[in-house]
Order: structure tokens, then sequence, then C-alpha cells
């Protein structure tokens, strides 16, 4: 019985490890009219992996329905952009990433997490 | 908000053409984002053969270059700096110039009379990709086939497209973008501001419902717990009470907790991981044990049947406390922005047509006449052309005492006219008015994160799923090591850990401090372009401040002549003022403005030749003219008598001497001072005070430097240095391992201000864009370099503190939870507790924040 629970334990700390740090997606949003439209609700981007091509410009559509302060920003650490979300409206990020690359996007605590995926 | 009508009168188009012409070539730069990237851009710029001035506006991404040059070579030289470029065209505008009918057809004749019935529920829409008339009819009608549209009107000249009705943005985009178009909301940005404010305030009284509910269950169920209540299931009758207390709370968690829930689970489908995903495992560990225990307590140890519904519904509780507390300690956090929102005017009065009107501040334009009346607010910038007046610039300044305005003077729009009645000529509207450039930059700088919070954002990313481990461990060991009864102690500390772990904390640290930090900068006059500005200005080993201008007005006045060898000081004057006539050299117009107050008559020279860092010479009335420093004279083996000895006694009076040689002879000298600002020694101790070694700089020579050093405090300066070597001077600095600041007028100290580890701009209170720098001082005191560093020092402490409180608490709370201490004192954390200690972990954070806005950057009695 002991060793059961142990192992039960052990397991859920395996199982952590993978769900949220091992696991990668592979499918992402691509983006083909230039626009991508990314929903910003109950703590999550959808999109939250968005694939553009470098040296293109795309806009990226935040839409962000969770009212709570978490949500109000968001953040393109490596690229310097933090822009405001306001509620219920959408707010449009226009960028060029040149650089090939995985650039990760959150809200100010980052407990929101994305990922643009730019190929080359 | 009200739509400025840009149907122009037929006479009117030709006007507006030309003075786009006569102006810049527009190029809209992309990929350029940080501070560092304006001074590439202009570098490249400037390269470009035949390019007189080229300026680059972050905020807008957009490029100015006057000259005689092709924009696609332009386009070229930026591609080469490594960033994208095109050329901003006015092709569509000329178009919609001679097409009149085709854009202003929509637009009903009294368009100008009645904005105010168009400000209400009126959409505007920055529509891209259309650039012929005949896109007018099909944008128009993409949107007016959205449903509730009762109008719309698309303007090509600038591309800006106006909706009425009640409609959602997203369906118009949309549309517009179905028919082949880019569309994109414009939102005014107080409108914007009171909607957050709207939607923050239902939010924080949501939150508060929601904690009323959980806590009306959860503070009696914790009292009676509290007062020796029985807890444990025994019996069948406290089974079926227990259930139906578990079933309330169940509905608890249902109407006042959902968000975690359904936020934990959505996170979870992501592969993400936040603060719900705590509450909710945490709050539902607790009660699908306590359920358990009720519905089946036989599969739990006798000693183990406890409930812990009071818990869950505490926490519940506590949390939306804690988020509603927070949401309101954020909205003080902004006050600054809104504080500058505040300062603009909503109408002008304009004379039109020899009849002066109120009009919407939106549809003043470049050019028109407006008045402005004692008590009223400057709409926008302008020159003042007729009156006098004082104005209270204060507010955008910093600067306390009111400032005389007459014929001439430029206003800035947000301030307060005192005392007389003035009209001025608008000269920059909308988005280029200082004041609107004032709050995009206080904003993106708001927004931006200084490098001391990389750690606590690195942690902050992996945190939560740590926790989770840190809880499976914890209920492990006392699973492995514990006393009976374990499931219960399992139970209890797992929980704990969930519930007393704070991200939050940490991901508020930093920005917080910064938000209320560069707030704070704005308001005393300081505008400090980012985080990193604002972290390295508070780690500054030297300030390095250029003399004119900067220590001293910048105006420098005429104060001795002496002539030799026959020439008297009448010529003397007379021959240097028209040989500097031309020159724009803040000390050849001291002489030529002293030269006109003598009523001397000036001729036009020939062959004038500036040789940088010496002086100038060139030849009036047929004779050939020497006029700068000893360096030249000796270089041209001009000799000198005795008026060397005089320059250098002249120069240990803080003057700076200039020889004037007439045809390969000395004719004398012309000696000009430049006052020292009034506060610039108060200032200059105020920065030593604060730790800085002070250092100037100047093009004068060593004599003068010296004197003016002595003057204000300064121990070391460096003199005679030519306008391109400051920035070495500056590096050279940094090679001694120093962090160096350097402050200077933004122009022609741009490359000494780029090389520095902070660049301060010294500006005259209309230059906000000044690009070069990273941070800019809206008036010419020294103070507001003091209170920059001040400020920067204060909220790089105040993030400290937020990042330490944070860490310890975490590093502290985690272990305590996880019951450590139970070995040693016995003592295991309450649950409750720990929710009530996360929910005010992030308040505290804030608050602190917050405490920042009490900072006074001055003091008392400097």
């Amino acid at each position: 019985m002991s060793i059961l629970v142990n192992i039960v334990g052990l397991g859920l700390i395996a199982l952590i490890v993978w769900w949220f740090w091992l696991y990668r997606p592979t499918a992402a949003a691509q983006s083909n009219s230039g626009a991508v439209s990314i929903t910003v609700d109950d703590g999550v981007y959808s999109p939250s992996r968005v694939s553009v091509k470098s040296n293109q410009p795309v806009v990226l559509r935040f839409m962000r329905k969770d009212p709570s302060p978490c949500a109000a920003m968001v953040i393109f650490d490596d690229l310097n952009i933090s822009e405001e979300l306001p509620v219920g409206k959408p707010k449009e990020i226009s960028l060029k990433v040149e650089k090939p690359g995985t650039y990760a996007f959150t809200c100010q605590m980052k407990m929101y997490r994305g990922e643009l995926v730019v190929e080359g | 908000m009200n739509h400025p009508s840009h149907c122009h009168e037929p006479g009117q188009g030709a006007d507006v053409e030309q003075k786009e012409r006569g102006g810049d070539i527009r190029l809209a730069v992309t990929g350029a984002s940080c501070g560092g990237c304006v001074g590439k851009i202009e570098k490249a710029l400037k390269a470009v053969e035949g390019v007189e001035t080229a300026t680059f506006n972050l905020a807008d991404r957009e490029a100015k270059v006057r000259g005689q040059v092709e924009p696609a070579t332009l386009v070229e030289a930026i591609e080469a700096a490594g960033f994208g470029a095109s050329e901003i065209t006015d092709e569509t505008r000329t178009g919609a110039d001679t097409e009149p009918a085709a854009s202003c057809a929509n637009a009903p004749a009294g368009n100008r009379t009645e904005p105010a019935a168009q400000a209400h529920n009126s959409i505007h829409l920055a529509v891209t990709g259309a650039s012929c008339a005949s896109c007018v009819s099909k944008i128009e009608k993409a949107l007016r086939a959205v449903e509730g549209v009762e109008a719309a009107t698309f303007n090509l000249a600038d591309h800006e497209a106006v909706v009425r009705g009640q409609v959602d943005a997203g369906a118009l985009i949309n549309s517009v973008e179905a028919a082949g178009y880019g569309a994109s909301e414009i939102t005014d940005e107080e409108q914007a501001r009171d909607e957050k404010e709207k939607a923050e305030e239902a939010y924080y009284r949501k939150l508060m419902r929601e904690m009323t509910i959980a806590l009306a269950l959860g503070v009696p169920l914790m009292a009676y717990g509290l007062l020796g209540g029985e807890m444990n299931v025994v019996t069948t009758g406290e089974r079926l009470v227990w259930l139906l207390v578990g079933l309330v709370t169940l509905g608890v968690m249902i109407f006042a907790g959902s968000h975690f829930y359904v936020g934990a689970w959505k996170s979870f489908r992501a592969h993400s991981a936040n603060m719900d995903t705590l509450i909710a495992l945490g709050t539902g560990t607790a009660w699908l044990y306590s359920m358990v225990v009720v519905i089946a307590p036989g599969i739990v140890p006798e000693l183990a049947r406890h409930v812990y519904f009071e818990a869950t519904a505490m926490i519940i509780g506590l949390i939306n406390l804690g988020l509603a507390l927070e949401i309101r300690a954020r909205g003080r956090t902004s006050q600054a922005i809104k504080r500058l929102l505040g300062l603009r005017a909503k109408t002008a009065r304009v004379v039109r047509d020899g009849r002066e009107q109120d009009i919407p501040i939106d549809s003043v334009q470049i050019d028109d006449i407006i008045r402005v009346r004692p008590g009223e607010k400057v709409a926008v910038d302008g020159v003042v052309t007729e009156g006098h007046t004082s104005i209270d610039e204060s507010m955008l300044t910093g600067e306390p005492m009111p400032v005389e305005k007459g014929a001439g003077d430029e206003v800035v729009g947000g301030t307060l006219n005192k005392s007389g009645s003035i009209l001025y000529r608008a000269t920059r509207v909308g988005k280029e008015t200082a004041l609107a450039q004032i709050i995009a930059m206080v904003k993106q700088a708001q927004n931006s994160r200084p490098p001391i919070g990389r750690l606590a954002d690195t942690i902050a990313s992996v945190f939560v799923p740590v926790v989770m481990i840190i809880s499976v461990l914890a209920a492990l060991s006392w699973y492995n090591f514990g006393p009976v009864p374990q499931v219960a102690y399992m139970l209890v500390t797992a929980t704990t850990v969930l519930i007393i772990a704070c991200p939050c904390a940490l991901g508020l640290a930093t920005p917080m401090s910064v938000m209320v930090g560069v707030g704070k900068a704005a308001e005393a006059g300081v505008l400090i372009r980012n985080g990193q500005a604002l972290q390295q200005a508070s780690k500054l080993n030297v300030m390095v401040l250029d003399k004119t201008g900067t220590i001293t007005a910048g105006h420098p006045e005429v104060t001795e002549v002496i002539a030799r060898n026959g020439f008297d000081e009448r010529e003397l004057m007379q021959l240097a003022a028209s040989l500097e006539a031309g020159s724009e050299h803040p000390l050849a117009q001291a002489i030529v403005e002293s030269a006109e107050g003598r009523d001397l008559p000036l001729d036009s020279p020939e062959g004038f030749n500036a040789i940088a860092g010496h002086g100038v010479e060139g030849s009036v009335k047929g004779r050939e003219l020497l006029f700068g420093n000893h360096k030249l004279m000796k270089d041209r083996g001009i000799d000198l008598g005795d008026l060397q000895a005089r320059a250098q006694e002249l120069a240990a009076q803080a003057r700076t001497p200039m020889y004037l040689a007439v045809d390969g002879q000395a004719a004398g000298i012309i000696a000009v001072a430049d006052p020292i600002k009034e506060d610039s020694v108060a200032a200059i101790r105020r920065l030593q005070k604060l730790g800085l070694e002070v250092v100037m700089i100047t093009g004068d020579n060593e004599a003068t430097a010296k004197a003016v050093a002595g003057k204000v405090g300064i121990e070391h300066y460096f003199a005679e240095v030519l306008p391109d070597d400051k920035q070495n001077k500056v590096a050279e600095l940094q090679q001694q391992g120093k962090l160096v600041g350097m402050t200077g007028d933004g122009i022609n100290d741009a490359p000494a201000l780029a090389q520095a580890d902070v660049g301060f701009a010294i500006g005259t209170g209309t230059d906000v864009a000044i690009e070069s720098a990273d941070v800019t001082l809206m008036r010419g005191s020294l103070h507001g370099i003091a209170d920059a560093i001040a400020i920067s020092k204060a909220t790089l402490r105040n993030i400290k503190q937020n990042l330490f409180g944070a860490f310890v608490y975490n590093t502290l709370g985690i272990p305590f939870a996880a019951g450590v201490l139970y070995p040693f004192a016995g003592i295991l954390l309450n649950p409750v507790i720990a929710g009530a200690a996360m929910a005010f972990s992030s308040v505290t954070v804030v608050t602190n924040a917050n405490r920042l806005r009490l900072f006074k950057p001055r003091e008392e009695s400097a």
C-alpha cells in the first residue's frame, strides 16, 4: 500500500513535468492573410501558439474577454513590445520579426503564456 | 472623439498640397523596437548623400527626412541597417483633393457646425490598403452591410472610416477585411481609459459580491470550528448535516469561484498553469476530501474524518477580496496618465472667416488662428501671433513659475493661460502635439520592463508547476514519515502549499513600481524612455554635463571688446558681426545681436568658412578676416602680442575670448560670456549628494572652463573638446568601468547622448521627441536631472523591496505550509491563514508601489 502511494505521488510529479514543460504542441495557428486573432480568456491565449514567417509584417489581433487585471497586458519580452488590452475590444499589434525563433508572449505575471513561432 | 472634417474647400486644396510637397519625405519603418534603433536609423539616413536632416520617431515608427534625395535610396539605407522601410506617400491625399466629391459626398454640409451629434456611438476605423477613389464606395458598402450600422463614411484622405450605430467594432473589421482591405479600430485615449475604468469597476463589484457570498458561508463555519464545534464526522445525523453543508459549499464554489475552476481547466488543457490552477486545486482537493469523509467515511481512518468545507469557502472569499483590493490599488498606479489625459482641452476657440467659434479640438487644423482667454487652457501647440500673457506650464514642465509669452513665442497645448488674452497660430495638432507625445511616451515607458525584473519573470514562468510538485512531495513526506492520521496531514499540507504560493506578487513586483515611478517622473517634467533607462539612471557613477545651454543659459552676451593696432571697438564689432551674420553658432548670434544693439550696419561676408573647434574665416569688404580661438591664430601664424595675456585674464573670469585678425594682423578680442543658470549650482550639489561625480564638458578654452567649473562647484572638466569628440570623452569614462550619464541639448550632443549609458536631453518644453535621449527634461533646469536620478533610485529601491518581499514570502511561506516547522515546534499552518496571506501578498506589492507616489524628489531647501 505504502509503495503504491509513493509510486502514485512520483507518477503525479512526472505527469506535471511532462504536461507543463516537456509537452510541445505541434499545431500552431498560421498567419495567412496577415492577421491572426487571439482570444484572451480564462487564463489562456487561444490559440496560444502562432506561427508566422520571418521578415513579413503580421498583425496579431488580441481580443480580451477576461476582465481580471491579470489579462490587462500582453508582453513580448524579446521584442520589446508591451501593450495594454482593452476588455471586449480588439487590439492590434503589428510586428515584423526578422530572426527566426520562438518568442514568448505573456501577461504581466507570466501566467498567460503564448508562443510566436517565427519560421525562416 | 469628434470626427474632423477633412473636406477642403476648393481653394484650400492647392494650399495644403503645396505645404505637403515642400515638406519632408516620410518613411514607415518596421523592425525598430528599442531606443538604440533610433540612433542607428537616423545615422543610416543621415549617411545618405543629400540628406539635410533625418529624425526617426520610435512611437509611431515614422522617419522624416529633409533634403534632395530619392525615397528609394533612403529605403535601401534603412534596409541595409537591418530594418524595413516604405515611403508614406501623399498620392492618396492629392487624389482626394482633386476629387472632393468622392470623399466628401457623404459628409453632410452641416458636419462642421454640429459635430456633437456625431460624438456618440461612433466607431472610428483606420483602413489600410485603400488607394483609389473607387475603394471608397467598396469600403462604405462593406461597412453598411454590417447589421446595426446606421451610417458609414470613409475618408480616403486620412484613411479613416466613421461608423454610426449600435455595432461591434470586430464585426466591422471583419467585413472590411472580407472586402479585401485591412482595418483596425482607432480609440481615443481618454475614452479607452474611461471604458477600462468602467470595466474594472464592474469587475470589482463582481468580485466583492462573490467575496460576500463565500464569506457568508465560510466565516460562520470557521467560527463554529474555532469555538470548539465538532468538525469530525461520527454519527449519521452529523453526516447528513455535513452533506448539506458540502452541497452549499459546492454552490459557493460555483457562484463565487467558478472563474478559478474554469480558468484552471482551460489553462490545463493549454498545457499551462496559473494562479487559478493553484486555487482550484487547493480548494477542490479540500472539498473532495471532505465529501469523501461525509459520503464514505469507511475508507478514511477514524481520526482523519474531519471536514474542511470552511477552508474552501474562506479561501475563495479571501482571494476574491484580494483581487478586488488589487484592482483598486492598480487603478491608482496609473493616475499620472489620467492626469495628463485630463490636461487636454476639449474645444478651441478658432477664428475663421473673421468670427470666433468654439470647435472640437479634433477639428483644429494646422495654421488655424486660435483665441485663448485668461483662465483657459491652450488647446494645441502653436506660436503666439498677437497679445501678451503669462502661462502656467507647470503641469508639463514641473516649472512652478508662470512663463511670459508674447508674439513669436511658442505655446504648448494643455498649459493654462493666466493673465492676458492671446491669439496664436496652431503649429501642431492631434497626435503631433507635445502633450500627445508625452502621453504616448509615458505610456510606453510605464509598460516596459527593467532588467532587474528578469529573474522574477523567469521564476514566475515555472512557478506554478514547481509549487504543484512541492505540494505532492510534501504530501508524500507526511505519508512516509508523518504521524497518524497521515491522510489528514497530507491533505492539509498539500492544500496549504498550493494556496500560500503567490506567483502574482513575483510578477507584479517590478511592473507596478515602474508604472508609478515613470508617472512620478512625468509629473516632475522628466520623461523616462523605458524601464532600462530607469534602472541605469539609478546606478550611474558619473554625470557629464555639457556646459553651454545645460549649466549655462545658452544665451551668451558680449561682455568686453578690446581693440588693438589702430582698430576701434565699433569697427571690430562691425567686422566680426558681419562675418558671423550667417552663422547659427550661439556665440556668433551673441555678437550679431550685440552689433545690432549698437546700431552697426552689417555687410555680407564672402567665402565664409567655419573651421570646427577653431573659428571662422571669410572676407568682408575685401578684407580677409579670421575670427576664433588661440589655436586658429597660432595655426595661421598671427602675432597676438599682449592680447594673449588679456585673453587669459578674461578666460579666468569665465568669459570666452575670441580673437579677430584682419588681413593677417591681430585686431583685438571680443569676449562673450554665457551666464550660469540660477539653479545650476544647487542642482549640481544635489547630484553630488546623490553620489554622482559631476564632470563638465565644453568646447571652451581651458581657462574659461576652469572658471565656470569653479563657480558651480565641479572639480573635473574637459575643456577644448571638439563637438565630435564629446562622444569619445564619454567612452573614455566608460572604459574606466564607470556608468556614465550625459546631459546635453539632444541635437548637437546626440552622439554623446547615445554613447552614454543614459542620455539626458534638456528640452525646451516643446521638443518632446528627442530620440537620442533616454531621459528628456521638459524644462531647462538641471534640477530635472537630479529629480530623474532621485526618482530612479527611489523606484529601484521600491522594486527591490517588492522583489525581496515576494521572494521571502514564497521561500518562507511554502516550506512553512509544507510543515517544516512541525517536527521542531509542532506548528502546522491552517489553509485559511494561507489563503489570507496569499490574497494580501499581491495587494501589499501594489500598495508598496503606490507608496512611491508620495516620494518627493526635490529637497525642501536645496
